[in-house]
């Protein structure tokens, strides 16, 4: 059984769990950027959620199956058809040979992620079959007539018709707690991290979320020595615009870390589009 | 000695960063904590000033952690003869002459100063494998280029600043290029990917 890409879409990519544990050799967690939505899909389809999915970045992808199976379409809010009908986002449904699977275009959110039945099963790197865009390991993102080799490795038999979901936030709150270099900045700075709204900007990616509004002040200029970063650090470089380090974040910055969002709302960073408000609430401190 | 040399910074909730006074004891509390692990603890990322401590928080918590690393004292690291890897370089990146004149040396002086040294792996970051190498000639610490190279060959032998390095892919990069290795430093399909992992020792031969 494969898929074969037909449309990639804006941007589609292999992705599972990623590769934890080895940022010593320079080689980051990688892996789907809403975790969440990558293992409900797999769960969908009874797949163990440590399967490898497709993630979708805005939808647009048109894929054909070469035989009989289930799949499952999470994240994003995308119209989702096979021929000329209609299918909901976190309910499986079966995919028959020959047929077309077609995402459209998010309308809410920004990356859908598509479990079939068995996992992706591309030949794994390291451990993983995540594509890392930065450490460039993994297979190469899809392109028009790639081959998908789907694998035979289940879980069980879907059990659920329907994954009720609450919708996304369309101005989020990401959880900040305290990032080692927040003596690098004004006083006052972590006040404006959780007052100001901050957009999304475009040339965001599965490396960083970059943010735009009033820069934050940094009082110490010197240069920092490397140091490792973990994802949801709050990067600040010299522009005062923080990035947000995601699944394929450098496993080491050069620039002072003001704050790190917590793990769990890192799901909900990733489905944040450009041009969308965001803003930071401190957790605990 | 007793006790931490350097502090404990917070990092989120699911690590902290410990900053060391000296850049030497990083190495030594990486090996302190894998001879003595501390419950919980599930990463030890090494980088040029600091080692990032990873936690699961279910297992423990961020003041646990932290009250544990006050205590442990970096360990000194036994050399290992055989963990010497020796990188065959052919000097000739184009880089070499501006080094050579930046530094007031000739390009021969620079190529048996670079090949002279000890160096070892302090830490990996930027790419897969690729490796900051301490030990550089203090008088070939030039700074990297004001704009870096769209593309760099896989292979590439570097400097920049207090560090020394080998290209492990093809990638962008604003390190000065003095030489290039066929030695391949990176290979995910071998049982070891990374040959310069951190605490390897390394030496160039030109």
């Amino acid at each position: 059984m494969k898929l074969e890409v037909i449309r990639p879409g804006f941007a589609a990519t292999v992705q599972d769990l990623g590769r934890p544990g080895l940022a010593a050799m320079g080689v980051g967690r990688s892996g789907a950027a809403d975790r969440g939505a990558l293992r409900l899909a797999n769960r969908l389809v009874a797949n163990p959620e440590t399967h490898a999915a497709l993630e979708v970045t805005l939808g647009g992808l048109v894929l054909r199956a070469t035989g009989l199976t289930t799949v499952a379409v999470t994240g994003a809010d995308c119209p989702i058809t096979v021929g000329r009908r209609a299918f909901g986002l976190n309910a499986p449904f079966t995919l028959r040979a020959g047929e077309e699977l077609t995402l459209g275009t998010a309308a809410v959110g920004l990356r859908c992620y598509v479990a079939v039945r068995g996992g992706i099963d591309v030949p794994p790197v390291l451990g993983s079959r995540a594509t890392d865009t930065l450490g460039k390991l993994g297979p190469p993102p899809l392109s028009s007539g790639m081959q998908l080799p789907v694998g035979h490795d289940v879980a069980g038999f879907p059990a659920v018709d329907l994954a009720p979901r609450p919708a996304l936030a369309v101005e989020p709150v990401l959880r900040v707690t305290a990032g080692p270099r927040m003596d690098w900045f004004a006083p006052d700075a972590l006040a404006t991290l959780v007052s100001t709204v901050y957009t999304v900007s475009p040339d965001s990616d599965r490396i960083g979320i970059r943010l735009t509004a009033a820069p934050l002040t940094r009082t110490r200029h010197d240069e920092l020595p490397s140091e490792a970063c973990v994802p949801g650090s709050l990067q600040v470089p010299p522009s005062g615009m923080p990035i947000l380090f995601h699944a394929d974040h450098p496993t080491t910055g050069g620039y002072p870390v003001i704050a790190v969002v917590a793990e769990e709302d890192l799901d909900v960073a990733a489905q944040v589009r450009p041009g969308q408000r965001v803003r930071f609430r401190a957790r605990e401190w | 000695m007793t006790g931490l040399p350097g502090r404990v910074l917070p990092c989120g909730e699911r690590a902290v960063l410990v900053e060391l006074d000296r850049a030497d004891d990083v190495l030594g509390l990486q090996a302190a904590l894998e001879q003595k692990p501390l419950p919980g603890v599930i990463e030890l990322v090494p980088a040029a000033r600091t080692l990032l401590v990873r936690f699961d928080p279910q297992w423990t918590s961020l003041s646990r952690i932290r009250e544990s690393l006050i205590g442990v004292s970096p360990v000194d690291i036994p050399p290992v003869a055989a963990d010497e890897v020796v990188v065959p370089v052919v000097y000739d990146g184009e880089d070499l002459a501006d080094v050579a004149s930046e530094t007031g040396l000739t390009v021969a002086e620079v190529v048996s100063r670079h090949s002279a040294g000890g160096y070892v792996s302090a830490f990996c970051g930027f790419a897969p494998g690729f490796a900051y190498l301490t030990g550089l000639d203090p008088v070939l610490h030039v700074p990297r280029r004001s704009s870096p190279r769209t593309r760099i060959p896989a292979g590439s032998v570097a400097i920049a600043g207090e560090y020394s390095s080998v290209y492990p892919s093809a990638s962008p990069g604003g390190w000065r290029l003095i030489g290039r290795t066929s030695l391949p430093v990176w290979d995910v399909d071998r049982a070891r990917p990374n040959l310069l992992a951190p605490g390897t020792r390394v030496r160039f031969s030109g």
